[in-house]
């Protein structure tokens, strides 16, 4: 019960910030990180998946409200939550299939890879729907890589913040 | 039957994701039309008051830019009424006013998508309508897309769905104005006429075919120019007179004549 409440507070602090904050930023002329997709990528993970994948769409949808955007969001959240469980057994192998994972004792490196792809697809779709314009590819493809460089920093300062600290 | 309620069971998450990602792909592209939106806004009351507050914070740290602009702007209407070569206004000159001016200031403003929408502080009340113009002290930025009693959306000039009416300031070739997306401080105008005498640093201002706009609105100036696939007419990249990433204070125009000449058309 304890920790649903913690999860609930950190899902409305993540989309405050990111919606009143983080889409403010606009770091050399338009970047701004989505730093929510931490709610997403380090999600409890003993949890009943119909639910994860509906939060999920919920979770995007407010941030869409927030953003002045039309499901672009939601759509994104909705896709890294239903394909997470296929990175978490493509990175952590056995361990994840035993269900002995633990976000703050996990390698860096694995960490990190394991961010960076969720990130990838997350922007890939969201600047795909958003742009909607097959022609305008190589945009889309620009915009997704400068966005992941600063949203991987910023996730990752947060994960050593809170996972790491609360160790 | 029971196999098949057994399948669905089985795979219930991925039916699931894709009945809830055909919903979300749907919004996106009803939206394509873009007035369809019916609730995906700021304007919004909760929304529009929780950004209000943040405005109310983070105005300050803008003042001296803002105060800038707006003195400058004085100036230039002082400097208009000092040169007026009829000293009083006559009378029927009142009955005659074309567009009435309501000042507003930006709630939330937008310019990182490829379609962004700004949020200002007056609405219905204040006797906005939709398809008002919106200009800053600088120039042309947006039409109103969507109101509420006391808050209204516009369409930022930097919108792939907006269009404009834009000539020239020096003669009246005219074109049409929109973004494609790619840089912020630059628009593209089309459609002009090759035969059209262009240089660089040319000024741009709004035409008067729109109902929107007054005629002789500034919008930028011209930064480069070349010919379109057919070879009959200009392309040109207009550097936006307006930085659109910092505004605050800004004018909506509503025309008073729009139904009269609209009754023309019927």
């Amino acid at each position: 019960m304890n920790k649903l409440v913690s999860h609930i507070i950190l899902a409305l602090i993540l989309i405050l910030s990111q919606g009143l904050f983080f889409n403010n930023i606009n770091f050399l002329g338009s970047i701004n990180p989505f730093i929510y997709i931490f709610f997403i990528a380090y999600f409890p993970l003993k949890n009943n998946r119909t639910f994860f994948i509906f939060c999920a769409f919920i979770f995007g949808l407010i941030i869409d409200v927030f953003s002045d955007t039309h499901a672009i969001h939601a759509a994104a959240t909705l896709t890294i939550a239903f394909l997470r469980p296929y990175f978490l057994k493509l990175y952590f192998g056995m361990a994840y299939e035993h269900q002995v994972v633990k976000f703050n004792s996990i390698e860096l490196r694995q960490n990190l890879f394991y961010l960076l792809s969720i990130i990838l697809i997350h922007h890939l779709i969201l600047f795909g729907m958003e742009t909607f314009d097959i022609s305008k590819i190589s945009l889309v493809i620009k915009n997704t890589f400068k966005t992941a460089i600063f949203t991987l920093i910023t996730i990752y300062i947060l994960f050593e913040l809170i996972i790491k600290r609360a160790k | 039957m029971q196999r098949i309620i057994y399948f669905l069971i089985r795979n219930k998450d991925f039916i699931l994701f894709l009945s809830l990602l055909t919903i979300s792909l749907s919004i996106n592209i009803n939206y394509n039309e873009y007035n369809k939106s019916k609730f995906f806004n700021s304007s919004n009351s909760l929304f529009s008051s929780l950004y209000n507050t943040k405005l109310t914070i983070s105005k300050y740290f803008n003042l001296e830019y803002q105060n800038q602009l707006l003195a400058e702007e004085n100036r230039n209407l002082r400097f208009m009424i000092y040169n007026s070569r009829n000293d009083q206004i006559e009378e029927s000159d009142l009955d005659k006013i074309n567009f009435n001016v309501t000042s507003a200031s930006v709630i939330k403003n937008s310019y990182s998508y490829s379609n962004n929408f700004i949020t200002i502080n007056v609405g219905e009340r204040d006797s906005i309508e939709i398809d008002n113009g919106v200009i800053s002290s600088l120039g042309v930025v947006g039409i109103i897309d969507k109101i509420s009693p006391n808050y209204s959306r516009f369409i930022s000039i930097l919108n792939t769905n907006f269009l404009l009416n834009a000539k020239f300031k020096k003669s009246n070739y005219f074109g049409v104005l929109s973004w494609n997306g790619i840089n912020i401080n630059k628009v593209q105008l089309k459609d002009i006429p090759k035969q059209a005498n262009v240089s660089i640093g040319d000024t741009i201002v709004t035409g008067g075919n729109s109902l929107i706009f007054p005629k002789g609105i500034l919008i930028g100036y011209v930064d480069s120019f070349k010919l379109d696939n057919s070879e009959n007419y200009l392309e040109l990249e207009i550097n936006l007179a307006t930085d659109m990433t910092n505004i605050e204070n800004l004018y909506v125009l509503k025309n008073n004549n729009i139904k009269e000449i609209n009754s023309l058309d019927e």
